[in-house]
């Protein structure tokens, strides 16, 4: 029974990368404006179809992901710039409420330029799988392992070390001191969008060879992800990423141990008892509970 | 004043239209042309115009000619509903075609028994044809087939333990109901039932434990992408157990996902897709091959099974009028009843009393695939 173990944890880690670079956007964009922003998952749908648009049209397949990651965080900051900041000051619950209406005009607009097909990426380096502890495991899944560490030490490096991670991080703590400051929110907020269209984008490129891609796959990976920082502790980004990561392994536990067909419930059940316990999520402290 | 004088210039011409062609066929469609089941409703639709147009320029129908009457239902239960009340009550069809999906198709097909007309339906559930309601026909083959053919083929490889992976939407859960029925029936043991979601990414959970269970084949039941996945995890665990899809994922998409991953995968699927490997004695040869040659050079796309649907529902109706040699409704049912060996698109039909599908297990070929390619199973 046991000897499915080592499979299952690789498999929920993959899965759970993916869930834990959702997460993190939703962590940018919450620190610097307080808003939990419903079109996360359409940046990494963006990253996997851009990277296959792009492709199919010739460039190679480097390029073609470069290129749609700097689309989509285009596109992240041009979400700030065209419907965000517009509404001003206007409750929270309006700003998400504008995201989720953001969300189904991108995934529209995606449908109708590229169509309703699935779609996959060549793996970076082969599909041949490599075994370790008699888990089978992809080379692409180790590239995503990898790339969303790098991905997260960089985020620290950024907050800790540079000026515009630190103004960041004070429009996170208190709007009002740091515009005092000279800190632009404004343009905070938008290069928070940015941040997290990049995160998306990168995401969904390095995935989509591992689970392909098409133009409604945001709306699930936009609610596994959300449910990844609520349990991580929301505000925190390595709490999100250790959310998706423990989300994903959950999952695969539950449908390989007990039933495949309830795999989703369970992973949920635990959310909910987990927010029972201790409602700022595992690794929210009292500091990041801003409501 | 513009308004009275057309409105009078209308009445006219349609008192006077009969005396200039042959009163029309009325024939009615509810089709998904938009919506999330457009991918069965598209080719169907495209596929009903092109069979009216060709039956118009030969003439029409009993010297009729024939005319169509399309809606779309948006893949939505409650329009198709509104769209057969307004096919029934006011446009005054003699038969129906549709609907797209098999949830619409229930929702609707009551109304024909009252309505004394007669329905032919393109959507695939058994319960649609089983216990048989005598207004009610359908073209598309059902699951049982499917499963059958595949049964057919484990029990002369001589596979006795079978393990199934199945989707948690309708086609997947319905598959299921019937693996779960006919492995056992059919003297195998099934060793591992495991389920997977529609938007799943990764199956390596479910199939490391299908594994386990050392099953001889392993049958998964769903459409695309869920079992491009399958195949995929199932290279990348090393699992050398003979797989078995479902004729859900019938189309060349699938090999484009499922890549290198794909090569020796059989299912079960319609004559159409392998129509150029069909020996020239094959009863439905020449017809796969023109319809494909047709559709393609007027639609620039490729052909589907769900297309020939379309096909296959038009041309019975057409024949059953032809000979009733009459459009009443109650004689067309009847005569659509009395259809033997019609060599269709979706396979050979036969009707009668109890059956109104009309079609066996041998509607489905076993297709291996081999470079990329189907390749028909000897």
């Amino acid at each position: 029974m046991l000897s499915g173990a080592p499979q299952y944890l690789v498999s929920g880690l993959t899965v759970g990368a993916t869930y834990g670079l959702t997460a993190l956007g939703f962590t940018m964009i919450f620190n610097t404006t307080g808003i939990i922003n419903f079109a996360q998952g359409e940046f990494v749908m963006l990253g996997g179809m851009l990277s296959v648009v792009l492709m199919k049209a010739g460039a190679p397949l480097p390029l073609a992901i470069a290129l749609a990651v700097a689309v989509a965080a285009l596109a992240g900051a041009l979400i700030e710039r065209a419907v965000i900041r517009p509404v001003g000051r206007s409750a929270p619950v309006n700003l998400v409420i504008i995201t989720i209406g953001v969300s189904i005009l991108v995934r529209g607009a995606v449908m109708l330029a590229f169509g309703k097909d699935t779609f996959s990426l060549p793996a970076f380096s082969g599909t041949k799988p490599l075994s370790i502890l008699g888990a089978a495991v992809q080379p692409q899944s180790i590239w995503v392992l990898a790339i969303t560490l790098a991905l997260l030490a960089a985020l620290k490096l950024f907050f800790s070390r540079t000026i515009h991670g630190k103004a960041m991080l004070a429009c996170a703590c208190e709007r009002k001191a740091a515009s005092l400051m000279g800190i632009s929110v404004e343009r905070m907020a938008m290069f928070s969008f940015a941040l997290s269209g990049f995160l998306g984008a990168v995401g969904g490129a390095i995935l989509t060879p591992i689970t392909l891609t098409s133009y409604d796959v945001g709306v699930m990976l936009g609610l596994k992800g959300f449910a990844a920082c609520i349990l991580g502790g929301l505000g925190n980004p390595f709490g999100a990423a250790a959310g998706g990561l423990i989300l994903g392994v959950l999952e695969s536990l539950g449908a390989g141990f007990i039933s495949s067909a309830y795999k989703d419930a369970f992973a949920f059940i635990v959310l909910l008892a987990l927010l029972f316990v201790k409602p700022t999520g595992l690794f929210g402290g009292p500091k990041s509970d801003r409501v | 004043m513009l308004h009275r004088i057309l409105g009078v210039l209308a009445v006219l011409s349609l008192w006077a239209a009969p005396a200039f062609a042959a009163e029309p066929i009325k024939i009615g469609a509810v089709v998904s042309v938009t919506g999330p089941a457009s991918f069965l409703g598209e080719p169907e639709k495209n596929t009903l115009e092109m069979v009216k147009d060709e039956l118009n320029a030969k003439g029409g129908v009993l010297g009729r000619p024939v005319e169509l009457i399309v809606y779309d239902d948006e893949s939505d239960v409650n329009k198709a509903v509104l769209a057969t009340e307004k096919l029934l009550k006011k446009d005054g069809v003699m038969a129906v075609i549709g609907a797209t999906t098999s949830g619409s198709t229930l929702a609707i097909m009551n109304k024909f028994p009252a309505a004394q007309v007669p329905l032919v339906s393109m959507s695939a559930a058994e319960k649609i044809v089983n216990p048989v309601n005598p207004w009610v026909f359908k073209v598309a083959p059902s699951d049982r087939h499917a499963v059958g053919r595949i049964l057919q083929h484990a029990k002369a490889q001589g596979y006795k333990k079978i393990a199934i992976v199945t989707v948690s939407d309708g086609f997947g859960q319905a598959g299921r109901e019937v693996l779960k029925e006919l492995i056992p029936a059919r003297g195998f043991t099934l060793v591992a039932d495991e389920v997977y979601g529609p938007k799943d990414t990764d199956m390596t959970a479910q199939l490391t434990k299908l594994k386990d269970a050392a099953p001889d084949a392993i049958i998964c039941w769903g459409t695309n992408p869920g079992p491009a996945v399958v195949a995929r995890n199932r290279a990348q665990l090393g699992i050398t157990t003979p797989l078995y899809m479902s004729h859900g994922v019938a189309s060349k998409k699938f090999i484009e996902l499922a890549k290198e991953s794909a090569e020796g995968l059989m299912l079960p699927a319609g004559d159409l897709i392998v129509a150029a490997q069909l020996p020239d004695s094959h009863p439905q040869k020449a017809q796969l091959v023109e319809y494909t040659r047709q559709y393609q050079d007027k639609f620039k796309s490729d052909v589907s099974t769900f297309g020939g649907h379309g096909w296959d529902g038009l041309k019975l109706v057409a024949k059953a009028i032809e000979a009733a040699g009459t459009d009443k409704p109650a004689a067309v049912r009847d005569a659509l009843e009395k259809i033997a060996a019609f060599p269709g698109i979706g396979g050979v039909f036969t009707f009668s009393a109890t059956d109104h599908n009309g079609l066996g297990e041998d509607a489905f070929e076993m297709v291996v695939i081999q470079g990329g390619d189907w390749k028909i199973v000897k």
